[in-house]
């Protein structure tokens, strides 16, 4: 059992000495390419980062193990640090503990609303091995444009590895939920 | 990377319409794993069985984008594509620390006898009802893999596992759903579904089978043998749901883990390494 404290230490992750603080800032403000709205910092994909005299290490940790804009973040990273004047910047990706949507902040999800995605809903949990009935319980999705709970799922993917295909019965437009991983 | 890269333009230093290749002598993939050390032979043989599985069954399921029965499928069978490229990378980079090959080293320079992977794979995928039984097996045995592969006392074996078994839950999820529509479909989807399953089944056996590797791997890997009670009883309430009879009959010979394969590896290895082959190097 993760401790509240605990829990939040690994979901917000920023370091507390200055120089890594103040690193950290400039490489959070690098946003995801298939969702301009979101930083990385918004996504939980920025892990640490630590300045050190003479270098700088970044690690960052993908949502999905195939996700192809992870390359993309990695080298905005890069850029941004560089830009900045940053000397020998190194960033690893790192796979544990394993990336998931209940590190995306508040704001992160607020920001998706507005964007027209619906954020993830309730948290993230592996079911046991054992039977798989092939039907889950879920939480109601809400319709990012007017709010409905009156909403179906039309596609398990969608348009992203971390998005499913949506549907509002209420207003009728289909959309994009960020699914709980 | 970008220290390395030279010019192989054979046409001469001008660039034209097509423009310049630009060739990586070397290339080095970012660190996956913070803090690993590498991997020793017979683990990185272990790897290589996980990891041939994941890619060879991507490379089948990439052929299915824009000619899945719906557009949904098309995404869906891409994003599931997507995730095995994913583990497979993972794994083949583990792989190839044991001997200081890149990933992309491992997934394109080796032929068929040098490849791990199971035949149930490199299966063809048939019509649509065949990519799905092939799915709906292989996901629920890596799902019942992977979530016990997260104790592994191997700590990069454990996280790459940790972090794709919440992947393969929803492929299983997919494959279960559609298992269950095309068995109580129309007639016609129905005897495709059955068909599939049992083109299948001798498949089915091979995976479960123990080589004298996992006796030297106590504790490191999942012995295939100890998966298949909580394999059946995952897959038994889909049956029982779809109406459908679990198919009997002929074993195949599998050899998989061993590197011997059907013709059909040979012909997927040749498509999916024919260009890294033609322009060795070469990146984008």
């Amino acid at each position: 059992m993760v401790t509240a404290a605990a829990h939040e230490a690994i979901s917000r992750p920023r370091p507390i000495d200055a120089a890594s603080l103040a690193a950290w800032t400039l490489a959070a403000q690098v946003v995801d390419p298939e969702i301009p709205v979101l930083t990385i910092e918004d996504l939980g994909v920025l892990r640490s980062v630590r300045v050190t005299s003479d270098a700088v290490a970044v690690t960052l940790t993908p949502t999905y193990s195939g996700c192809p804009a992870m390359d993309a973040m990695r080298d905005d990273v890069l850029a941004v640090l560089a830009s900045a004047g940053y000397e020998n910047v190194s960033v690893r990706l790192v796979l544990s503990p394993a990336w998931t949507t209940d590190w995306m902040s508040e704001i992160g999800k607020n920001k998706l609303r507005e964007y027209g995605i619906a954020a993830p809903t309730g948290h993230a949990t592996v079911r046991g091995s054992g039977p798989a009935g092939p039907i889950r319980l879920k939480m109601a999705v809400k319709c990012p444009r007017c709010s409905s709970l009156n909403t179906r799922e039309l596609a398990h993917f969608g348009s992203t590895s971390c998005k499913s295909l949506y549907e509002c019965r209420d207003c009728l437009e289909p959309f994009d939920y960020f699914k709980v991983l | 990377m970008s220290d390395d890269t030279v010019n192989i333009d054979s046409a001469g230093a001008d660039a034209d319409d097509h423009g310049h290749v630009a060739v990586a002598v070397t290339t080095l993939d970012a660190e996956l794993i913070e803090g690993t050390s590498n991997a020793t032979p017979d683990i990185a043989e272990y790897a290589l069985w996980l990891g041939d599985d994941a890619l060879v069954l991507a490379q089948q399921l990439g052929a299915w984008i824009s000619r899945a029965p719906e557009l949904e499928e098309d995404v869906a069978l891409g994003n599931v594509a997507l995730d095995l490229i994913g583990h497979a990378r993972s794994l083949l980079h583990y792989a190839g620390t044991a001997t200081n090959r890149t990933e992309d080293d491992l997934a394109y320079w080796r032929t068929e006898p040098d490849f791990r992977s199971l035949h149930i794979v490199e299966q063809p995928n048939g019509d649509f009802a065949h990519t799905i039984a092939r799915q709906f097996v292989v996901s629920h045995y890596v799902f019942e893999l992977y979530s016990r592969l997260r104790a592994s006392a191997d700590e990069t074996l454990a996280a790459i596992a940790a972090k794709a078994v919440k992947e393969v839950d929803y492929h299983r999820d997919h494959a279960s759903q559609w298992v269950l529509r095309l068995a109580q479909g129309t007639d016609e989807s129905r005897r495709r579904m059955i068909t599939a399953l049992s083109d299948l089944w001798p498949y089915v056996e091979e995976i479960f089978r123990d080589e004298p590797l996992i006796d030297r791997l106590e504790g490191i890997a999942v012995r295939p043998s100890s998966l298949r009670p909580a394999f059946d009883a995952a897959i038994a309430p889909v049956f029982a749901e779809a109406e459908v009879e679990l198919p009997s009959g002929f074993v195949a010979s599998g050899g998989g883990r061993i590197g011997k394969h059907s013709e059909h590896l040979a012909f997927l290895l040749a498509e999916m390494q024919v260009l890294t082959r033609a322009h060795p190097g070469a990146s984008w």
